[in-house]
């Protein structure tokens, strides 16, 4: 029996080496300037890890604008401080990351960057009392939990989903449609919301096929589809999976239009999709980024520092405002202070003008419609309820 | 005697202080780990009893703890409205995940090494696939607020104190998982050394010497898969109802290969070995994590990518525990000796003739 | 009619990219009886050092069949000697461990390799950049693509030169000769070092080969694109029985039809209650039904030869 004891010892040891790495949370004051945390979590390895990084660009430039503005809450000066963590996009990660920036008293925390890491997350979030915000996170369970600081500034899946597809009857005035997904809960989501819309509004669905959110071989789904003959593809999931099917639609001959959500809508559809995506619909939450009053103005400041907007940087961006927005009408940085002003948040933002429902989703979201026009992604509508 | 009775006296109280003393140094995202990393322990126990004891590579175990974890979920959360407790689903998911194991056994068993490894990937993927499409399971979007687990009144998920002490949830859920842990430990021991465990032994070395010994390689093999199955089945139920929510990403091939990694760096069929190989790979990717403050120290700015690079520095950890010590970190005594008999030969003697 | 045509084709196509990831598993495996775990990894660098390549020659203009295979061209020494080094520092120390401790070493290279990948190249999913028209042509309803004409016939000719090099070479000799029994080989003056070290290099050439294609096939490259097509390739050897290069060709083709027919037939044979989502199933479960029946693959009989 003494042997068994010898991995614990071990284990101590490794442990003991860990804490030596370790420094101390830089949560200290210095004379009047106080040190705000706010946590981030994203993938950035894994195949989400070019949206992770993304993620982690959007909500630092946020943080980096709040610091130069220099605001002072609570009678001092505060500076923030972003703390960034890769979830791997795995739920298990996910906690462990949450349990962190618990451990590190972090006030906020922007993220995670799935439904699957968010919802196990804000378990954590909520029994320590931390406002967290979901910049990208669509799955409409997260909110509905009855958690009190679980919050998200993106429209969940069902809004999108049927705004789209009643698009679909009445603008493109497509007949007959055939849908796909990438079956994760997100693009799974989106289709199902699609289909049941266009199919009210009077769209004929021919078929629903699933593929893999590591595909990219989709001929033989296409294929079928192509026997089919519809006026309309429409795709839920990710620009790594659509651009590359825009090319195979083409190549195989079928002449039907392309649409699909936010997550195609982005620079890099363009690149994998080459000329073939010309035509393309696409749709994201919000106002176009040309028309809201600082949109430009992000767009630039974004690209100087880290190039091209993948997807959700400007909702990252967002949120990080909103949080610091309740924070400074609080006038704390105080989770438990702030947070009843974060639910009442009434907020100009980058993507649209936010506020909360009960649940903590994004009130009255609108989303617009882009066509891909000689190589740029053209706004053509702005659906749903105004602001 | 007296020494052995003060060593588990002191193991007892590690066991019991490692909690306090790792929140204390580390904060509780490390006991966290810790339970996490207990967790592990158990799916590498169990297949350890697979490919440590019997010798059957399998490569797609972590479709039996995706059974326990989605038994419990479905039967242990609003999904369809039941709420069964612990005790009734601990054995049920067990049972259930060994009956899984026999089932795929029983077609597969005739075959050879590898071929067996490819089959029990391709089972581990079918399982996957199901999981995401099926309605019950609701897709892929998973089963959420999954009951806490509950024995009696006392529920795991939420604060208790005791003599003034506050027990967060993650360390009842320690305690809960080291009792189940030593459980298996337990099991496992008892079987190295049983009947059942010396035949396993007999057709890990030499399958054929074994059949014609009189040994059923056919049964025992399929005792072993089910064995093998009802920890992992064990080991899901605790996970789903200490997380609360699951859904098909958690079970991936990369986890069962992960958890295979466990048990052969720590030394196949060893129990110590296993454990101490559990631990250290649930730990390695989070001891990881400070290098980004590590370059900012030694080289003031951030110039290699943290997150890769903590993964980088896992897989040559890999790599690089396996040159040095082949057999694995802490192999079982008699198989260090076999090894060591072998030193003299050269390298190409070692493949078996045709 | 058109529609099964296309099918098959689409199949065949996917199915000759298999065998020729394939092929690099089978021959490593059938010398030393190594899954090569990291052969996926080496098929993604070769598509990125490919794409690398092509994009700083594109960017100045040229486009055509010629930019691909410079392409090709720097892919594989880049990938030999990848191969070279992994064999050297994860593989040949362990040549006499337990038969595991190469598997796990494997995967930590395997990871390695992905994560130096996502340093050097970024995770972003890459563009490949279009040289080609890619012209269609029209057999009987269905339609095939320059590319996957170029594919197809890439790939059998490397099958064939491999082959042939296996069984008509003295190299070749050697090579069987070690797969079947090393220590007698040696004793022959089979130098069984160079030999695996040859293995090697040939698979990892055939690997540049397989991900500038499969780049230029698909228009997209990412440092985790090896894995799943390491994982396919593999099951594709293992259905056509590992060690034989026959095999891997049958079975990469087999693979990438049933496939393309599961994803195809599986909705509309059983009226929509298993669709196109359970493809992997019915390859996989097509997998177990051949090794049940055919315990050693379709083409990996006792006693035939292994490479």
């Amino acid at each position: 029996m003494p042997r068994q004891l010898i991995p614990l010892v071990l284990s101590l040891i490794t442990l003991g080496l860990v804490s030596c790495g370790k420094t101390s949370a830089p949560n200290s004051a210095t004379s009047g300037e106080m040190t705000v945390l706010i946590g981030a979590s994203n993938p950035m390895t894994g195949p989400q890890a070019h949206l992770g990084k993304d993620n982690e660009n959007g909500t630092r430039l946020a943080i980096e604008d709040a610091n130069a503005q220099g605001m002072t809450i609570g009678g001092k000066k505060v500076k923030f401080e972003l703390v960034s963590e890769d979830d791997a996009a795995d739920p298990k990660t996910g906690t462990i990351v949450a349990q962190k920036f618990v451990d590190q008293k972090v006030s906020g925390v922007i993220g995670h960057l799935n439904s699957g890491t968010t919802i196990p997350a804000s378990r954590i979030y909520s029994e320590a009392g931390i406002p967290q915000i979901s910049p990208s996170a669509t799955n409409p369970k997260y909110t509905h939990q009855g958690f009190k600081t679980a919050f998200r500034v993106i429209p969940n899946d069902t809004q999108q989903g049927g705004e789209l597809g009643r698009y679909v009857a009445s603008k493109i005035g497509a007949k007959t449609a055939a849908v796909m997904d990438d079956t994760t809960q997100y693009g799974q989501g989106l289709a199902n919301q699609f289909e049941e819309a266009a199919k009210a509004a009077g769209v004929m669905i021919l078929t629903h096929e699933h593929t893999d959110d590591k595909a990219t071989d989709f001929q033989a789904i296409l294929t079928n589809i192509k026997a089919k003959k519809p006026d309309i593809i429409f795709y839920g999931g990710m620009d790594a999976q659509s651009g590359p099917m825009m090319k195979q639609i083409r190549s195989l001959g079928i002449p039907a239009k392309f649409i699909t959500g936010d997550g195609g809508c982005s620079t890099e559809f363009l690149s994998l999709a080459g000329t073939s995506g010309e035509g393309a619909y696409c749709s994201l939450p919000g106002m176009p980024i040309e028309k809201m009053p600082r949109g430009e103005d992000f767009k630039k400041h974004f690209n100087a520092k880290y190039g091209e907007i993948q997807d959700y940087a400007p909702y990252c961006y967002d949120a990080v405002m909103v949080m610091i927005d309740a924070m400074k009408r609080a006038d704390s940085t105080v989770p438990a202070k702030y947070l009843p002003e974060l639910a009442k948040s009434n907020f100009d933002g980058v993507t649209a003008h936010i506020s909360f429902d009960d649940n903590g989703d994004l009130k009255g979201g609108v989303i617009t419609v882009y066509q891909l026009r000689s190589g740029k992604w053209v706004a053509l509508e702005t659906l749903g309820a105004k602001p | 005697m007296n020494k052995r009775i003060y060593i588990g006296l002191l193991c007892l109280t590690v066991v019991i202080a490692l909690p306090f003393g790792t929140d204390a140094f580390l904060g509780r995202s490390w006991v966290r780990l810790l339970d996490f990393a207990l967790l592990y322990t158990m799916l590498a126990l169990g297949l350890n009893i697979v490919v440590g004891y019997a010798g059957l590579l399998d490569l797609g175990y972590v479709a039996f703890y995706a059974v326990g974890a989605y038994l419990y979920a479905m039967l242990a959360s609003p999904h369809i409205g039941m709420h069964w407790p612990l005790w009734a689903l601990l054995p049920m998911g067990a049972l259930l995940a060994a009956s899984f194991g026999a089932v795929l056994g029983a077609p597969t068993l005739g075959l050879r090494g590898d071929y067996l490894a490819i089959v029990t990937m391709g089972f581990g993927e079918i399982i996957r696939i199901f999981l995401r499409n099926l309605n019950i399971t609701n897709g892929p979007a998973g089963i959420d607020l999954i009951d806490p687990i509950q024995i009696g009144n006392f529920s795991f998920g939420s604060s208790h104190s005791l003599l003034g002490w506050d027990l967060p949830s993650i360390y009842n859920y320690y305690f809960l998982f080291i009792v189940l842990t030593a459980f298996i430990v337990l099991v496992s021991y008892r079987l190295s050394d049983s009947r059942i465990g010396r035949a396993w032994a007999a057709i890990r070395e030499d399958e054929i010497a074994a059949k014609s010994m009189g040994l059923n390689t056919r049964y025992l093999k399929l005792m072993a898969f089910a064995m093998g199955a009802a920890f992992g089945g064990i080991s899901g139920v605790l996970f789903a109802g200490f997380q609360g929510f699951i859904s098909p990403e958690s079970f991936t091939m990369g986890e069962s290969v992960m958890i295979l990694c466990m048990v052969v760096l720590g030394g196949m069929g060893h129990l110590s070995g296993v454990i101490m190989g559990a631990i250290l790979l649930a730990i390695l990717p989070e001891a990881f994590r400070p290098l980004s403050q590590f370059q900012q120290i030694t080289f003031g700015h951030v110039w290699l990518d943290p997150a890769n690079l903590r993964m980088l520095m896992f897989a040559l950890a890999l790599i690089v525990v396996m040159i040095l010590r082949p057999e694995g970190l802490w192999p079982s005594p008699v198989r260090r000796r076999e090894l060591h008999q072998n030193d003299a030969m050269p390298a190409s003697v070692q493949k078996e003739g045709p | 009619m058109d529609i099964f045509l296309q099918q098959v084709i689409n199949g065949l196509v996917q199915g000759s990219l298999y065998a020729l990831v394939a092929l690099g598993y089978t021959m490593v495996y059938g010398i030393i009886e190594l899954v090569n775990f990291a052969h996926g990894e080496v098929v993604m660098v070769g598509a990125l050092v490919g794409l690398s390549v092509i994009e700083r020659i594109a960017s100045r203009g040229d486009t055509g069949w010629g930019v691909i295979a410079i392409g090709v061209l720097v892919a594989i020494p880049s990938c030999m000697a990848l191969g070279l080094g992994i064999e050297r520092v994860a593989y040949r120390p362990l040549r006499k461990a337990p038969r595991l401790a190469p598997l796990i070493s494997a995967i930590g290279v395997s990871i390695a390799l992905q994560q130096m990948a996502a340093l050097i190249w970024g995770r972003n999913y890459l563009h490949y950049p279009d040289v080609l028209s890619n012209p269609q042509f029209h057999i009987g309803g269905a339609v095939i693509t320059q590319v996957q004409l170029v594919i197809l016939a890439t790939t059998g000719i490397l099958m064939l030169l491999t082959w042939l090099i296996v069984q008509k070479t003295a190299l070749g000799r050697a090579m069987r000769a070690s797969a079947q029994n090393p220590s007698v080989a040696g004793l022959m003056g089979v130098n069984v070092d160079r030999i695996i070290a040859l293995t090697f290099l040939m698979g990892s050439g055939l690997a540049a080969v397989a991900g500038v294609l499969v780049g230029t096939y698909y228009g997209v490259g990412n440092h985790t694109m090896g894995f799943m097509l390491g994982l396919k390739a593999f099951t594709a050897a293992v259905l056509g029985g590992i060690g034989s290069l026959g095999g891997a060709m049958l079975g990469g083709l087999l693979l990438g039809v049933i496939e393309n027919l599961g994803a195809g037939y599986l909705g509309s044979v059983t009226n929509g209650t298993i669709g196109s989502n359970y493809s992997d199933v019915l390859a996989f479960l097509m997998l177990i039904a051949v090794l049940v029946l055919r315990p050693s693959g379709l083409m990996g009989e006792r006693g035939s030869e292994k490479v």
